[in-house]
């Protein structure tokens, strides 16, 4: 190693060490700024790194020696370009649709990793080709090319841009098989022909992206996130493998920090839903449910309520204890859902949020929409907390949650049989704002809505909010 | 020693250092960690950059513009979009004041 190398590799290492310092101070709320900043720092020292590399000749230990120039130029256009587009994209989603909006991002991700480890794979010359290059970076080329497809197809069910109903595909296990198949044949081709080892890379690539497509679309909508959370991982672990490919510590540090940090997320998504990684990763949920749901569900009638009434019992209640779940964040009603919770309190009732770890569309999705809409943090409940104050609460306003809060859960024998729930059903009342009619992604009658104690105000979770609102400040003081 | 065993031991280091710092991350935050670490493995950037550096075909010059553009876009999105949702947490004095500007500004 010469000086050079030596003082790069301790930026790179550096970098790293910033990476590890910034995702821990994202732990908690009063850090988590601090942390991004951190992380930020790293990413900028690592990239100036490699520029200051790109005019560094390793074969004669000199600067400035045979640039390329023109890839330079080339690199250069397209990381300005793409921050342009990057920050573009991300101040102008709205907080509703950061879930598609990060897994298009991990797309990128992936498709770059895919494209660094093919690049090593087809510029490395025959002498420099050796059996550890063709195996990590085959494995980049495999792994970035499945996350590429699996969340751009991931990122087009959240969009609704693509049906969230899990895709039936016809011989779906077989022709799963077949592809695995195919790509362990063409990545074992790759390491013992290398003459051919651009043909057979492309090969993997294009075989690994055909495995996305399988392997996202017959999971549904609802499962989303924690798909979305593995493919994170998938990532992570394709740059960490390019990053063994290239013997670059920070790519290799990095890429296998996100990869634990995916799965383990993925874990604890998969466990707040009552359901094994194993079973989401497979598919179908809903799908094999629906029709042994529809013979037994609920009976009885609804209570329809009005918005006035609404506002009645919740000036009267002591304590109410407010539900928010998708449908919430659908209609972009958590603002009108804070104000209404402010105007409570400012007339002496208590109120709280019950938190669902899956209410929304990610883990920690909710907290961040309320958040944004300035309820103190303190008010927003963990489900664990939360339960064992349902009883005492006047008033459970349920807005657009359904399948987290359907008693159904507590009996064996359904679909979301086991998952765990808010005991919403044990407030003295409740009422549940809700669009129409129809089911959850369950796809079951919720007992809830069928109850003695419960009272139901269909329509869109804005426009009743606003009422309920406008309403209670019509009732004065 | 083969610099792939020590390149492998610092992989299988750093995937154990990952588990323990993100095991702890509270529900609340796990939105905001899921796009941190979006954005961290945008670092593949530094790898094209230094795979640009053997570019010499037009193809390969072409697959290199393709991910450093991905790349870029992944990193500066990812950041850009985790600070978004992490200013939701930020004391609420700050974020009013902000959010009042940004309201203006729409105006």
């Amino acid at each position: 190693m010469t000086a050079f190398e030596i003082v790069q590799w301790f930026v790179y290492l550096l970098a790293s060490m910033l990476f590890v310092r910034g995702l821990h101070d994202m732990n908690a709320p009063k850090t988590a700024v601090k942390g991004n900043h951190v992380s930020i720092v790293g990413m900028v020292i690592a990239v100036i790194m490699a520029f200051v590399g790109f005019f560094y000749d390793s074969e004669s230990g000199s600067f400035g020696q045979d640039i390329n120039w023109t890839a330079l130029v080339v690199v250069l256009v397209c990381v300005v370009v793409g921050a342009f587009l990057g920050a573009r994209l991300a101040l102008r989603t709205k907080s509703t649709d950061y879930p598609q909006l990060v897994s298009l991002f991990n797309t990128v991700g992936g498709g770059a990793a895919a494209l660094v480890a093919l690049n090593d794979i087809m510029g490395a010359s025959d002498s420099e080709v050796s059996l550890v290059l063709l195996i990590t970076a085959g494995l980049g080329v495999i792994i970035g090319s499945v996350t590429f497809s699996g969340s751009l197809v991931a990122a087009g069910k959240l969009q609704r841009i693509l049906s969230g109903k899990p895709a039936k595909i016809p011989f779906k296990t077989f022709l799963t098989i077949v592809n695995i198949l195919a790509i362990i044949a063409s990545f074992v081709m790759l390491c013992v022909q290398p003459g051919c080892r651009t043909m057979w890379a492309l090969v993997a690539l294009a075989l690994s992206f055909v495995y996305g497509l399988l392997f996202v679309f017959p999971i549904g909508g609802a499962d989303m996130p924690v798909v979305i959370s593995v493919l994170n991982a998938c990532t992570g672990t394709a740059v960490a493998m390019s990053g063994l490919a290239l013997d670059n510590v920070a790519l290799i540090v990095a890429g296998a920090l996100v990869g634990a940090s995916g799965m383990t997320l993925s874990v604890l998504m998969a466990k707040a839903m009552n359901r094994k990684l194993s079973a989401v990763l497979l598919g179908g949920f809903g799908g094999d449910n629906e029709a042994a749901a529809a013979g037994d569900g609920p009976e009885g009638t609804m209570k329809e309520t009005t918005a006035d009434d609404v506002a009645v019992q919740l000036k009267y209640a002591q304590r109410v204890i407010f539900v928010p779940g998708f449908g919430l964040a659908q209609a972009q009603a958590q603002r009108d859902l804070a104000d209404l919770g402010k105007l409570l309190e400012d007339k002496g009732v208590e109120v709280q949020y019950a938190i669902h770890p899956v209410a929304g569309r990610m883990p920690g999705h909710m907290n961040v929409l309320l958040a944004e809409a300035n309820v103190p943090y303190e008010e927003l409940v963990d489900r664990d907390d939360i339960n064992p104050q349902f009883p005492q609460a006047d008033v459970a306003l349920v807005v657009g949650a359904n399948d987290v809060t359907n008693p159904a859960a507590r009996k064996p024998g359904t679909p979301v049989s086991g998952m765990p729930i808010l005991d919403v059903d044990k407030a003295k009342r409740v009422v549940v704002i809700k669009r129409g009619r129809g089911t959850g992604y369950a796809g079951i009658q919720n007992e809830l809505y069928f109850m003695d104690n419960t009272q139901m105000l269909f329509g869109d979770a804005k426009k009743e909010l606003e009422e309920i609102t406008a309403a209670l400040k019509e009732l004065g003081d | 020693m083969n610099t792939i065993v020590v390149s492998i031991t610092l992989f299988i280091l750093a995937l154990m250092i990952g588990i323990e710092v993100i095991g702890k991350v509270p529900a609340t935050l796990h939105t905001p960690m899921m796009s941190g670490g979006n954005s961290i493995h945008g670092i593949v950037l530094v790898g094209v950059i230094i795979v640009a550096a053997h570019a010499e075909t037009p193809l390969a010059l072409v697959l290199v513009g393709l991910a450093a553009l991905l790349g870029t876009i992944n990193v500066v999105g990812g950041y850009v979009v985790t600070e978004k949702m992490l200013e939701m947490f930020k004391p609420k004095k700050a974020v009013s004041e902000k959010s009042d500007a940004d309201a203006e500004a729409e105006k």
